[in-house]
């Protein structure tokens, strides 16, 4: 009914190859990305976009990053925060010591600085997996945090160990209200949306899904492990640092030492397993549900006339995330997305039963 | 002897390390000793963790993240309830609080997993650490609260003959060192004499063989999970009298993964040694080394026990991923 693909015949290669294979589906997109960038700026409210919009865009983007690791490629890390400081610290330094230097230009590198970071403690992956990667990662994450929090030059010798950032300025355009900040951040998050798309289902992203579904088996047909698996937490990292450097710049502002520690780790993690592992959609979703449940918690309780005390809410969304996680990997392993995708299923069928 | 040469070279350079700060003269050999005991009492407590890491490792092939949050809820359970009732009553209460905590784990997360790669349960303890970090606070609420072992604070001189100046132990270290060695007998000797003690270690050998002959996985994990439980009281209530029961416990019990990545993921010994080692070597690596390196790369401050830890993991990782005495595993990555 929502759904007739009557017609719709795939005449070529590359209509068979396309991104949306379905009309109804890039109709819908187009329809959503015309609507982020043009009607949300008018709808929403300042607090929605500071509170909600904006963490939710950067943190989907971080959530896609550790799932290009963690879903695709079935190697697992507890540090992601880490390379997430790498990027923002990294962004810092370049803005601060390479004079007239662009934001986006800053951005990639940040980027790529995260990527060689976050490749240099993939090496032991090459050796070890599962549960003694986990602790490797964990190690990246406590000497990552504490080499900012100790080193002065990263933090360009502030007494007191945060650092703050300027107003962007790009290309002549102030980014200084919340409404241009989700602007900017949208962009950037399609784009590196459409980018992991194509990524995982290219070659590279198929070396990655055989590696983690069988590694002896991948090493067979002829793929090397030690390059996809590497490239794997490099372009995972790449993601993640973007992301990062988004974070301090245009969410902060300014951040503390330990503004990236072990829990927006687990978060992140906590996001791809509600989300759905493997899945680029289930990002989102998962980023969505961990940035916006605290602050349902927050509030609902109060419309309803029995406010909830700060922490107690925080208690309740953290008994929330883990009885959902255990929810997910028992019912569904897949996600949200997962949910999704059926959902998806039966609409194209609906009315009719096949 | 090929294959031992990284781990030797590895001890070698430890125990280096070790010895630096005496050899240098860097340091008074009494206050030398009495970091190291320092060390060796903080590496008692992690190892009391890690035994609960081993312990439900080695039965279930699962690797417990909760271990902390269990902990930390065992030790908010008897603080709390320490204040209307006896301690001892208190404790055993919270002994049964978790062998509850043990039944409904298996119930809800583990039987429903059964089979699923190690990943996966690891992502599912993570909830289960999350979950009980919540509970219990939203229970027992979130101050810093104390649990008083009636042992009185006050530091003790010993060896003033020996060392100039005498060395300072407190007597709730000493506490928890001889209660950490009870408990590891008891252990022993519950998993060598007793039947159900032999079931365990059927199923920690071999799940399917040990299922074929009649031994009831569901309620072995039960079991384990229950002791796990006790070995998280009991270091819930050492770390609570040292440091007040309070939420980074469940932080500072992180430490126990790279203990046991040193001793050996099914070892006993491996997780008790592992936390020694692990003990002794930050607290070394913070008094001698962090104030080296502050004056050398100029940084703002010490805390290099919050990685050494994990650094040292790592580094064991690479070149023996067993561990100091754990089963050699042939895997293929």
């Amino acid at each position: 009914m929502f759904y007739r693909e009557n017609g719709q015949f795939k005449r070529t290669y590359r209509q068979d190859e396309a991104l949306l294979p379905i009309a109804q589906d890039r109709i819908v997109m187009l329809a959503l990305l015309v609507f982020a960038f043009v009607g949300v700026p008018f709808l929403a409210s300042n607090y929605l976009f500071l509170s909600i919009l904006n963490p939710f865009l950067i943190m989907a983007l971080a959530a896609i990053g550790l799932n290009l690791l963690v879903g695709y490629c079935g190697q697992i890390s507890i540090g992601h925060a880490a390379f997430m400081s790498v990027g923002a610290y990294a962004a810092y330094n370049l803005m601060l010591r390479v004079p007239n230097l662009s934001f986006l230009v800053a951005l990639v590198l940040a980027g790529l600085i995260a990527a060689l970071v976050g490749m240099l403690f993939g090496i032991p992956s090459l050796r070890i997996k599962g549960l003694y990667l986990a602790v490797a990662t964990l190690a990246a994450q406590f000497f990552i945090d504490w080499m900012f929090a100790r080193v002065k030059w990263f933090t360009g010798y502030q007494s007191s160990g945060s650092v703050s950032t300027p107003v962007l300025n790009l290309f002549g355009w102030q980014l200084d209200s919340p409404v241009k900040k989700y602007l900017f951040l949208l962009a950037v998050v399609t784009v590196f949306t459409l980018l992991a798309r194509n990524l995982v289902r290219g070659h590279i992203g198929r070396a990655w899904m055989a590696i983690r579904d069988m590694d002896v088996a991948a090493e067979v047909i002829g793929i090397r492990p030690v390059y996809a698996k590497l490239t794997a937490f490099a372009v995972s990292s790449f993601y993640v640092g973007v992301a990062g450097a988004l974070w301090g710049f245009v969410y902060l502002g300014s951040w503390e030492p330990l503004a990236f520690n072990i829990n927006m780790s687990l978060d992140l993690l906590f996001m791809i397993i509600i989300g759905g592992m493997g899945s680029i959609l289930g990002s989102y979703f998962g980023a969505l549900f961990i940035v916006a449940l605290p602050i349902v918690l927050d509030r609902v309780p109060a419309w309803v006339g029995a406010p909830l005390s700060t922490a107690m809410a925080s208690h309740l969304a953290s008994m929330i995330f883990g009885t959902l996680i255990v929810f997910f990997l028992i019912v569904e392993p897949h996600g949200l997305a997962r949910l999704w995708a059926i959902g998806k299923e039966k609409l194209r069928l609906w009315p009719f039963p096949h | 002897m090929k294959r031992h040469l990284p781990i030797i070279i590895l001890i070698a350079a430890l125990l280096a390390g070790l010895a630096a700060p005496l050899a240098t003269g860097a340091s008074a050999p009494g206050f030398f000793v009495e970091v190291l005991l320092g060390g060796l009492m903080a590496g008692v407590l992690y190892s009391l963790v890690a035994l609960g890491f081993v312990l439900i490792f080695k039965a279930s092939g699962v690797f417990n993240f909760a271990q902390g949050a269990m902990v930390l809820f065992a030790a908010l359970s008897v603080a709390r309830m320490a204040e209307v009732m006896p301690l001892w009553v208190a404790a055993l209460l919270g002994v049964g609080i978790m062998v509850l905590l043990a039944i409904v784990v298996e119930r809800v997360v583990l039987r429903p997993l059964v089979n699923q790669e190690g990943v996966v349960l690891l992502m599912a303890t993570l909830g289960v650490s999350y979950f009980l970090d919540g509970f219990g606070q939203s229970v027992w609420g979130s101050d810093i609260y104390e649990i008083n072992l009636g042992l009185s604070k006050a530091p003790v001189l010993i060896l003033r003959n020996v060392f100039q100046g005498g060395i300072l132990i407190n007597k709730d270290d000493v506490a928890a060192a001889v209660v950490a060695v009870l408990l590891v007998v008891a252990l022993a000797l519950f998993f060598q004499k007793t039947a159900t003690g032999r079931a365990l270690r059927a199923v920690a050998d071999d799940h399917q063989a040990a299922q074929s002959v009649g031994i009831p996985l569901n309620r072995i994990w039960v079991i384990v999970w229950s002791v796990a439980g006790v070995v998280a009281v009991v270091a819930g209530m050492m770390w609570g009298s040292k440091l007040g029961v309070q939420f980074s416990i469940s932080q500072v019990a992180l430490k126990a993964l790279p203990v046991v990545i040193l001793g050996g993921f099914t070892s006993i010994p491996g997780a008790i040694i592992g936390g020694l080692i692990i003990g002794v070597g930050e607290k070394m690596a913070e008094v001698f080394l962090g104030p080296v390196m502050v004056r050398t790369f100029d940084l703002a401050g010490g805390g290099i026990e919050n990685w050494f830890a994990y650094v040292l993991a790592l580094l064991f990782l690479l070149v023996r991923p067993e561990g100091l005495f754990g089963e050699r595993i042939i895997d293929r990555v």
